[in-house]
């Protein structure tokens, strides 16, 4: 399941969802990705974030198909927020859950390296230096390259 | 009447985040339309980098695609990821 919205993610209520959705599974990996304080260029004031509907959500259900090829998931859940954000808000949740804890955990984070590289999303940060936007970093590239080869669990 | 959108850095490239546009009858591809577009915003080839992806109609193109049968179409940099 997949959503994007510029509603505020309550990443607790989103996992007491997942658990009913996911209550035979065994296994419940999560992940939330928060906005960062500080940036190379200083301190974060909002951090603006834009998709493309609906490229941004083919391009993520896809990764989402590609992740249950690779390992068995009983449920996968991706919420990501865009507009505008402040420090400390949830940007990102991702649920994967899994009889097993490794497919939980590695689909969770196969799932996070195609949402931090190859999602259709523009960032911007506003810094007290000025306002940029950012591409991946070389790290981000490289981990996502890791689940090339990568063997079905 | 087309609607063009300009995503991330463009945005600030063209001062907008899209409009509706009548492209010329002599703009027929996607390619001739980035280069009508960046001399129109004297974007000094912001839009003619090779890294910056057309997308007719929610589709990724080539710059060989014809455009006058689009209704929206999106010019999109490099994405920045979640």
């Amino acid at each position: 399941m997949l959503r994007i919205s510029t509603d505020p993610i309550d990443t607790s209520h989103e996992l007491r969802q997942f658990e009913k959705l996911a209550d035979r599974a065994g296994g419940i990996v999560t992940f939330s990705g928060q906005v960062r304080p500080h940036a190379s260029k200083g301190a974060v004031t909002t951090l603006f974030l834009q998709a493309y509907s609906p490229l941004t959500e083919s391009g993520i259900e896809s990764a989402i198909a590609e992740a249950r090829t690779k390992w068995a998931l009983d449920q996968v859940l991706v919420l990501h927020r865009t507009g505008e954000m402040s420090p400390g808000d949830t940007i990102v949740f991702v649920a994967t859950a899994s009889k097993h804890r490794r497919a939980a955990f590695e689909a969770a984070d196969f799932l996070m390296d195609y949402l931090k590289t190859a999602a259709v999303f523009w960032k911007k940060e506003k810094t007290e230096t000025g306002a940029y936007w950012i591409e991946p970093r070389d790290e981000d590239y490289k981990d996502a390259a890791r689940w090339a080869e990568k063997e079905p669990v | 009447m087309q609607k063009i959108l300009y995503f991330g850095r463009l945005s600030d490239v063209t001062g907008k985040s899209e409009e509706l546009l009548d492209i010329p009858v002599t703009v027929e591809t996607a390619g001739a339309l980035r280069e009508w577009l960046d001399t129109r915003f004297d974007a000094s080839g912001a839009l003619l980098d090779p890294t910056v992806r057309i997308a007719i109609d929610s589709e990724i193109t080539f710059d060989s695609a014809p455009v006058h049968d689009a209704t929206e179409i999106a010019f999109m940099p490099p994405v920045g990821g979640g």
